[in-house]
């Protein structure tokens, strides 16, 4: 009895393979292409933030960064109560005066700030954590791995949570100061080049400052010299001329100074080194 | 040179590589030491640093006080946390370093599963032959080894470069794996030699410990073998499970639990279950294609029913081992959203959602397969006419499910297109995208299969006994009220209460499959016991049928690779969830399309390694014929 081609068997079986192959590939190519991103640092520009900015920040931070939107949808697809769908100063209201609420919380702003840095403060019924009979929440404290929001990004939240309700929005609007906070407490992921200077004069170092000014006297490097600079400038001209050097060039000087000094610098280091100056008025 | 001073010289080389080993073995040990001297090099004098190092006295100086030397051997170890490495810590080879590791883990991970697999079934089948006294069984266990054994060696260098590739290309990671397992990584490589000793003792020692007494020791050596891969594949598990959920560090990733907290952690086990199940169903698929191969070969009667019952056991194998693992799947995927709801949500309702229409695809490919397989099969017994009838129904639940599993929830549309449809989801079809339906559809493609295996395994025998009408009319109720027991928890709980309800309605669905699996099963063992046996002819199904044996292990294979890249990517940018973050510049999840062509490629690349195993498999059973001399009048 003869046998039948083994390489004829080879090449059918091996063909069927890799045709099945090129289905299953097919389909995935058909579907959407979404990339997950890591998250990305943002870089908010303070100064001329309005509080309508900052709701909008916060709106993205609660379907982005916060990844809130996860859970909080409306019904019947959510994993927890649809916040944006509801009134949260009726809600706060009723949750405060529950026997069941365990918080410190006083109104709507440190209902949801505590709501979110401990969540098992007040577990609405019906959605906690299965088995635990509403006394566990199955909320990830939210300033804490793997979300990590920062302070000032669980206030952005919290605006857009009163103004989508369109009561009074009563968290402040994150001053420099408190960023240069947020900065200096940030974890040490960041690059070492571009870690936050500890003082002025490693700022004043770091950005060479003083190859083009004089620092103690009023003679002209390239730049004119600083000492008075605090006599003839406020500070707000003195932090203008750092974020934009060319709105205003000093008389008699060619726009020289690096336009992109602000952007490298962080918030810290850039209010140092306003303040320091402002104090030269020698 | 005399031989006392040979003898001598021997015994100094033998202590100073003795030495060597010991210096190597505890190496870390010591560098420990050194370590905690050097923590507080800020505060402490030259004195104290360099004392627990190797007791130096600086010229001139003092000796050094032995106190100082145990106050820092007293000293608690200090808690180092996970490194943070920066873009720039990561080595750069102008290929993206994940597609490597991606490929060789892969890799790795498929011919892992395979060598784990084999010899697990392979113990179950010698010991029926054993017990039952045929032949045939131990004929095709050994069989079974044989066409594997490369794999093991196949299995090693894939891991070896696996950890060359992870040592060059994520230094900090593994450095900081390494610290966090310490010791355990040595006992890993220690169950090495354990389970090569018992590999080879059993595989070269089959023949040699074949009847009585002898047979007993061979079979404890396939129980010890197939002890240690499996100890070896939970602890390579336990690192897996340690980056999704890690335990035993605190939240900066520094250790403070024994190795025993750190590999318990909330996913190890259901990943344990897990892979142990899907590892048997993927090495009996992969032998299944091998003896569909030697049945499409050959011609020879003899060798096609031979090749034919080791396909149908493969298939056996496989798919019986398949119907429990959505429900091991199920295990581990609410563990996962207890321990992390973002982590859950963002494989299953976040952006790796799509991939689990491709797993319906996959998933229906196999039962289909499996089915027709099965179907086909019923040609080898007169008895099956009785049953033949049912296959078309059972046909149409299978096609029906498999549909509704593959459509999706919300539909890529253009803007017109939306208009037209009057939104993204279909008003007819929109609610089959959501999971209660799919639920539905998997339990009853589940059900339908079982049910197809039933009526196989039915098909030569009739059963003797007296309650046999009852027993079947019972059975037939049991079905009826599961199936209907499914789709109205699906449809009630699913579309007419809160998610919460919908998850907890899907435990009760499960429930009425393994209802119908353990009765069928029970009822069965019990009616046929003692039946009356039709003829069956073995080798009599037709050629078609056996690429039903090459799809199972092609839709295996992309679908361990498929689910392998979701189990990665929740953790979406941390290499330890939560502890250690990724930096790399591949931190991000790939696209579902790039996803594909790596699987695919991995899926192409196993497929040749898999040819050329069985190609040596053979190659040891070919003999070349002795050359006839030629005498030089060119007449033999």
């Amino acid at each position: 009895m003869s046998d039948v081609s083994t390489a004829g068997i080879l090449a059918k079986t091996i063909g069927f393979s890799l045709l099945l192959t090129l289905v299953f590939t097919l389909t995935t190519l058909l579907l959407p292409q979404v990339e997950g991103e890591a998250p990305v640092e943002q870089e908010v520009d303070l100064s001329s933030m309005t509080m309508d900015d900052f709701v909008v920040l916060g709106e993205d931070l609660f379907n982005k960064k916060g990844t809130c939107i996860l859970c909080h949808k409306p019904p019947p697809l959510g994993r927890a109560p649809d916040v944006q769908g509801m009134n949260m100063e009726a809600v706060t209201k009723e949750r405060l005066a529950d026997a069941r609420y365990k918080g410190v919380a006083k109104d709507v702003e440190s209902y949801l700030r505590e709501s979110m840095v401990d969540p098992g403060k007040y577990v609405v019924a019906g959605w906690g954590k299965k088995g635990t009979n509403d006394t566990v929440s199955p909320m990830p404290a939210i300033d804490k791995a793997p979300i990590q929001l920062s302070t000032m990004e669980m206030d952005a939240i919290i605006a857009y949570l009163q103004a989508k309700d369109g009561i009074e929005v009563t968290v402040k609007l994150p001053t420099p100061e408190a960023a240069a906070e947020v900065t200096a407490a940030a974890p040490a992921s960041a690059p070492a080049a571009t870690a936050s200077a500890a003082t002025v004069d490693e700022a004043l170092a770091k950005y060479a400052c003083a190859a083009c000014h004089s620092m103690t006297s009023k003679d002209v490097l390239v730049g004119p010299g600083l000492s008075d600079v605090g006599a003839r400038l406020s500070m707000e001209e003195i932090r203008q001329s750092i974020i934009d050097p060319n709105a205003v060039i000093a008389e008699g000087f060619q726009p020289a100074m690096p336009a992109d000094l602000a952007a490298k610098m962080t918030v810290k280091e850039l209010e140092m080194v306003v303040k320091y100056l402002a104090e030269k008025k020698q | 040179m005399s031989n006392n001073s040979m003898q001598t010289a021997s015994c100094s080389r033998l202590l100073l590589w003795f030495s060597l080993f010991v210096a190597l073995l505890f190496g870390s040990g010591g560098m420990n030491l050194v370590y905690a001297a050097d923590t507080g090099v800020a505060s402490s004098s030259l004195q104290e640093r360099i004392a627990p190092v190797g007791r130096v006295q600086v010229d001139g100086q003092e000796p050094i006080p032995q106190a100082a030397v145990s106050k820092v051997r007293g000293e608690k170890p200090e808690l180092i946390v996970a490194p943070r490495p920066s873009r720039g810590d990561y080595p750069d080879i102008g290929i993206s370093s994940r597609a490597v590791v991606w490929v060789l883990a892969q890799m790795h991970l498929f011919f892992g599963a395979l060598v784990l697999a084999v010899p697990l079934f392979v113990l179950v089948i010698e010991f029926m032959g054993f017990k039952t006294g045929d032949e045939r069984y131990d004929v095709m266990a050994h069989e079974f080894m044989k066409i594997s054994l490369t794999g093991f060696s196949i299995t090693a260098i894939f891991g070896g470069s696996l950890a060359l590739a992870l040592f060059v290309l994520y230094p900090d990671f593994m450095g900081y794996m390494m610290h966090v397992f310490g010791a355990q990584w040595l006992v890993y490589a220690g169950l090495f030699f354990l389970e090569s000793f018992f590999l080879y003792t059993y595989y070269y020692g089959w023949n040699a410990m074949r009847y009585g007494n002898l047979k007993w020791v061979h079979l404890t050596l396939g129980l010890l073998l197939n002890a240690s891969g499996m100890t070896i594949m939970v602890l390579a598990n336990s690192w897996a499970t340690f980056m999704m959920a890690p335990s035993g560090v605190n939240e900066v990733g520094a250790v403070i639990g024994n190795i025993w907290e750190i590999m318990k952690g909330p996913l190890w086990n259901p990943i344990n279950l897990h892979r142990f199940i899907a590892n048997i169903a993927f090495g009996g698929a992969v032998v299944g294609a091998y003896a569909a191969f030697k049945f499409l070969s050959t011609r020879d009667p003899e060798k096609r029913a031979h090749y034919d019952w080791m396909g149908y056991t493969s298939n056996f194998i496989g798919i019986l081992a398949f119907l429990p693992l959505p429900f091991a799947g199920y295990w581990l995927m609410a563990e996962v959203y207890a321990y992390s709801q973002q982590m859950g949500i963002t494989a299953m309702g976040g952006i790796l959602a799509w991939l689990f229409i491709v797993q319906a695809v996959l998933i229906g490919t196999i039962l289909l397969a499996g089915n027709f397989y099965l179907w086909s099969g019923m040609s080898r017994t007169e008895g099956s006419v009785r049953y033949q009838p049912l296959i078309k129904y059972i046909a149409f639940v299978l096609v029906i499910c498999f549909l509704t599993w593959v459509t999706p929830h919300t539909l890529i549309l253009s803007a017109s297109e939306i208009a037209e449809l009057g939104g993204s989801h279909h008003h007819v079809l929109g609610p089959l995208g959501i999971m209660p339906a799919k639920n539905i559809a998997v339990n009853l493609m589940l059900i339908a299969t079982f049910l197809s295996f039933q009526l196989y395994r039915r098909s030569d025998k009739v059963a003797t006994v007296s309650w046999a009408r009852a027993g079947n009319a019972l059975l037939v109720a049991i079905y009826v009220v599961a199936m209907v027991n499914i789709i109205f928890l699906g449809v009630y709980y699913g579309y007419f209460t809160n998610t919460v309800y919908k998850v907890g309605s899907s435990v009760a669905q499960v429930g009425s499959t393994l209802v119908v699996i353990v009765a069928g099963i029970v009822i069965d063992s019990l009616m046929f016991k003692n039946a009356k046996t039709l003829p069956s002819h073995w080798g009599k199904i037709p050629d078609r049928s056996q690429y039903a044996l090459f799809a199972l292990p092609i839709a295996f294979t992309w679908l361990m690779g498929l689910m392998g890249y979701v189990r990665s990517s929740v953790k979406t940018h941390w290499h330890v969830y939560t502890v250690m973050k990724d930096n790399s510049p591949d931190n991000f999840i790939p696209t579902i399309g790039y996803a594909g062509n790596m699987i695919t490629i991995v899926t192409v690349l196993f497929l040749l390694f898999v040819l050329f195993m069985f190609w040596i498999a053979n190659l040891s059973a070919t003999k070349q014929p002795k050359p006839v001399a030629i005498s030089e009048g060119g007449v033999a």
